[in-house]
């Protein structure tokens, strides 16, 4: 299991991660739309990353949606719902920093809701590569959303398939 | 199911320093507050402002027995908290485990 350690506090969470690869590999699965919407979305509802402008202030746009295709709503309505991301840092191939929140199809924030930051660190260890991920939040209503925005619809069915999955080991 | 004012609060409540180690005591066992306060380099005034914060938030509820006052921990509302953080990890383990699919699958 590549995940070593977690932290949460009141106003942060911290995942720390090992993977058999070269830091380059696991930089590429945030540099490339293509290998980032095979994992950002939760099972059964992937990503689609209409845009990835992988620059500092530049903007990544993506929505998910069912397997049959049809687009998740955060609301339950029939409305797709956009979320983005917001470039704050870009260090290749050690660092990275994201603002992310719901959007609508151009990236622009939309709503009431706060965009929440986080922020990547990858380092080489001897065998592979280590991952940190560290979210911030100032309030317990950011950190309600920003489990909405990994959610959207379908957590039910996220969940059961990651304790499937965690069951194994 | 709480509203998100309410949750709002609690995550106000913890981020001071102090209200924090008042929980954690407090969650330990039901506390007076005159010795509670006896642990802090701060006025009894100021000791009972935090107390009031964490009550206002619902993590601790107060009592009172004749003169003393003692504040014990509401244990639905700390375990809120503790569940929304608990779905942020499993979105993330989720996503990290998808990670490493992808890695092993070489190039």
């Amino acid at each position: 299991m590549p995940v070593i350690d977690t932290t949460k506090q009141a106003t942060s969470f911290t995942i720390v991660s090992e993977f058999d690869a070269p830091i380059e590999r696991v930089w590429q699965l945030w540099a490339d739309p293509r290998k980032l919407e095979r994992w950002w979305g939760p099972p059964g509802f992937p990503a689609t990353f209409i845009r990835h402008d992988f620059a500092v202030q530049g903007k990544s746009v993506y929505y998910m949606s069912s397997e049959d295709g049809t687009p998740a709503s955060a609301d339950g309505s029939d409305a797709t719902s956009y979320a983005a991301w917001r470039f704050v840092s870009i260090e290749a191939p050690r660092a990275l920093e994201i603002d992310n929140g719901f959007s609508d199809e151009t990236g622009e924030p939309i709503g009431d809701y706060a965009w929440n930051r986080f922020s990547v660190r990858l380092e080489p260890t001897a065998s592979g590569t280590r991952m940190t991920v560290e979210t911030r939040f100032a309030t317990a209503e950011e950190l309600a959303q920003m489990v909405g925005l990994g959610m959207l619809e379908g957590s039910v069915q996220a969940q059961s398939q990651i304790d499937a999955i965690l069951a194994e080991d | 199911m709480r509203s998100d004012a309410e949750v709002d609060r609690i995550f106000q409540a913890l981020a001071d320093a102090t209200r924090r180690d008042i929980v954690r005591r407090v969650i330990e066992r039901e506390q007076n507050v005159t010795d509670l306060a006896g642990r802090y380099a701060m006025s009894f005034a100021a000791v009972q402002k935090h107390v009031a914060v964490l009550e206002r938030s619902g993590l601790i509820a107060k009592r009172r027995q004749g003169r003393e006052q003692f504040v014990r921990p509401v244990v639905d509302t700390i375990a809120r908290a503790r569940e929304l953080l608990d779905e942020l990890e499993t979105l993330w383990r989720g996503r990290i485990a998808r990670m490493d699919e992808i890695l092993q699958e070489g190039n």
